[in-house]
């Protein structure tokens, strides 16, 4: 996969997310550029993985304007919209794997819908990508058979199915002890490098955005707005306010290079 | 007393004595509230020489102690208190408010009618969409592009054939006995106890076998459909199936729906079958009606259209409850609770509709004279 990094591939223009006449999140803009490892972060109920539904077509926004490669996908048709989607891959929280189906049906599942590809050369498929996140030989397991830290990395395999231009992760640290979420960050990591692919992860998992996040956001409860923007680490050296600091640095707990400036 | 107080010019002091481990010390709380309320009172201190053990009975008389003092402005000393005790009262005391609470406002009745009537006009669109999605489904399973899997639909029958023969047969034999017993007790009193045969048979055949199989399979299949969609709902399954663009319908739906209209009409002629049994075992051991005879009045009675008009409801019923069942499941909220209330709303309302269905379907039978 080819891409020219730093230029746009997701552009959101003054989003407003609400849920009747509760606002989450109001006029937000961001863009994410191609082979970015791009992190939504901020406090618990922040509207983080509120983002992420509307970024991936599962809520609609209340207003405002999300460009995927050019195609406005908020008033996409249902037609432009299955396929910007085929472009993107998910890993849902909990891995989301169909627990009807071995590891192999559920990679198998999006390459039967989109591709007219023989069903060996999905079996070929399906073991390279399993191979990827390092389940060799999983194929005939069922989700119910695997550890947690498994279940996602089969659903990153899923994710990776058609080869996506962006692939999103919603909270993907989250419930895996520190060596698998380590793993799981370096595979992330080598996906991004490797394939080109564009990464967004909505996360509050200090190390994580810290070790592998070259661009971010973060989203503050109080002003329903992003709070700073930026490669996380350039954040925690200067931190644009207090909010963003305390939240960088646990509450204060790490020593920061410069003062913050106050809000 | 373990928690004594006294008052000495304006200052009130609290004697805590010996051990406080599982006591319910409100007394004592509620006398200190008192005299902090009663009393001018600008400082409270503590005297602990002799305090014991403790646990949280004794913090909640301080905690409630130092908020009632903090909103009346009283100093309070905690000083004197073990150091831990003192670490756990600040703690408490370090963020002291109410959060707002959205409450839901009482709405005026007719208000409280609008907002119903609304709230049912929603909810009956979403159910006639989904419907709507469901017969699409079908026309696209038909034309060979509906994302279903064999092994799910192979599934999905084996789950309401033969695993519900045993139970189907159970309820519709002691179904058909206890219409026979029934029957029996007031037509023995006219001598025509034979006549137990044709009550059963063409109770059976006409609806009741139908409607014990719907009850049956709606407790049965159709809530396990609803638990079983919610659950994938709570673990994110639809909304992957969402975003990879797999019609939910299709994916999920179409083999519930497919193999339960399938399956009903034969558990219908089952429990048509397992009824008459019933009602054969007391017409023979009960009323001693010879076997012979109680097989050519149930015969006699026996018509095609009595047990077409059965079929087809079975065939009817299919529908309803795996409509319902998936229909829940699928608008299922994110945690046990909603998969919970979405269950049993699956089978109640798949009931409910099955009653409301047999309701129309009779008087269209009367209508055209079956």
């Amino acid at each position: 996969m080819i891409n020219q990094k730093n230029s746009p591939i997701i552009q959101v223009q003054d989003l407003t997310i609400a849920y009747g006449d509760f606002v989450l999140l109001k006029d937000i803009s961001f863009s994410v550029n191609k082979g970015d490892i791009f992190i939504i972060m901020g406090g618990s109920g922040c509207g983080k993985s509120s983002l992420l539904r509307v970024l991936t077509g599962l809520t609609p926004a209340a207003g405002g304007k999300i460009d995927i490669n050019g195609v406005d996908f908020v008033r996409a048709t249902p037609d432009q919209r299955s396929r910007l989607m085929q472009k993107c891959g998910i890993l849902y929280q909990s891995g989301a794997l169909f627990s009807s189906m071995t590891l192999a049906e559920n990679i198998a599942l999006p390459l039967q819908q989109y591709t007219t590809y023989s069903p060996q050369l999905i079996k070929e498929l399906v073991s390279l990508k399993l191979a990827l996140v390092g389940l060799t030989g999983f194929e005939d397991f069922y989700p119910s058979e695997i550890s947690g830290g498994m279940k996602k990395r089969a659903g990153l395999a899923r994710a990776l199915a058609l080869d996506p231009e962006i692939v999103y992760f919603d909270e993907p640290s989250a419930g895996l002890d520190p060596i698998s979420s380590k793993l799981l960050d370096d595979l992330i990591r080598e996906i991004n490098q490797s394939l080109g692919t564009t990464i967004v992860i909505v996360t509050h998992e200090l190390e994580s955005i810290l070790s592998i996040g070259t661009n971010s956001i973060f989203l503050n409860c109080d002003t329903k707005n992003i709070d700073g923007r930026g490669n996380p680490r350039e954040l925690l050296r200067r931190p644009p306010n207090q909010t963003v600091y305390n939240f960088l640095t646990r509450g204060g707990q790490m020593i920061c290079q410069n003062n913050p400036t106050k809000e | 007393m373990p928690i004594a107080s006294a008052i000495k010019n304006d200052k009130l002091i609290v004697s805590l004595d010996g051990d406080f481990i599982d006591d319910d010390n409100t007394a004592a709380a509620t006398r200190l509230s008192e005299q902090l309320e009663q009393q001018n009172i600008s400082r409270i201190t503590f005297e602990t020489g002799r305090l014991g053990k403790w646990d949280s009975t004794l913090i909640v008389v301080i905690y409630d102690l130092c908020r009632q003092a903090n909103s009346s402005g009283t100093k309070v000393d905690l000083a004197a208190l073990p150091e831990n005790l003192r670490q756990l009262i600040s703690l408490a005391l370090e963020v002291d408010r109410k959060p707002e609470k959205k409450s839901s406002p009482r709405l005026p009745f007719l208000n409280a009618v609008g907002h119903l009537w609304i709230e049912m006009r929603a909810s009956t669109r979403r159910a006639l969409i989904f419907i709507g999605q469901t017969f699409r489904s079908f026309g696209r399973l038909l034309m060979s592009n509906a994302v279903m899997r064999k092994v799910d639909f192979l599934f999905a029958m084996e789950e309401s054939s033969y695993k519900a023969v045993g139970i189907v047969s159970l309820v519709s034999f002691m179904v058909g006995l206890i219409l026979a017993f029934v029957g029996a007790i007031q037509l023995k009193t006219f001598g025509a106890q034979i006549y137990v045969a044709s009550l059963v048979g063409i109770a059976m055949t006409r609806i009741m076998g139908a409607i014990m199989v719907g009850i049956i399979m709606a407790g049965r299949t159709g809530a396990s459909y609803a638990a079983t969609i919610g659950t994938m709902q709570v673990n994110e399954e639809i909304d992957a199936l969402k975003t990879m663009g797999i019609s939910t319908t299709d994916f999920l739906v179409l083999p519930r729906v497919t193999s339960l209209i399938i399956n009903m009409p034969f558990l219908t002629i089952l429990a048509d079958f397992m009824g008459i049994v019933g009602g054969a075992a007391v017409g023979i051991f009960m009323l001693d009606i010879a076997p012979a005879e109680y097989w050519k009045y149930t015969v006699d009675s026996l018509t095609m259209a009595n047990f077409l008009v059965g079929v087809f409801h079975g065939f009817v019923y299919g529908w309803v409850i795996a409509i319902c069942g998936c229909y829940y499941g699928i608008t299922s909220g994110r945690n046990a609770d909603s998969v919970g209330k979405a269950t049993t709303q699956a089978v109640v309302t798949a009931i409910v509709a099955m009653i409301v269905v047999t309701g129309i379907l009779t008087w269209l039978f009367e209508v055209i004279g079956i």
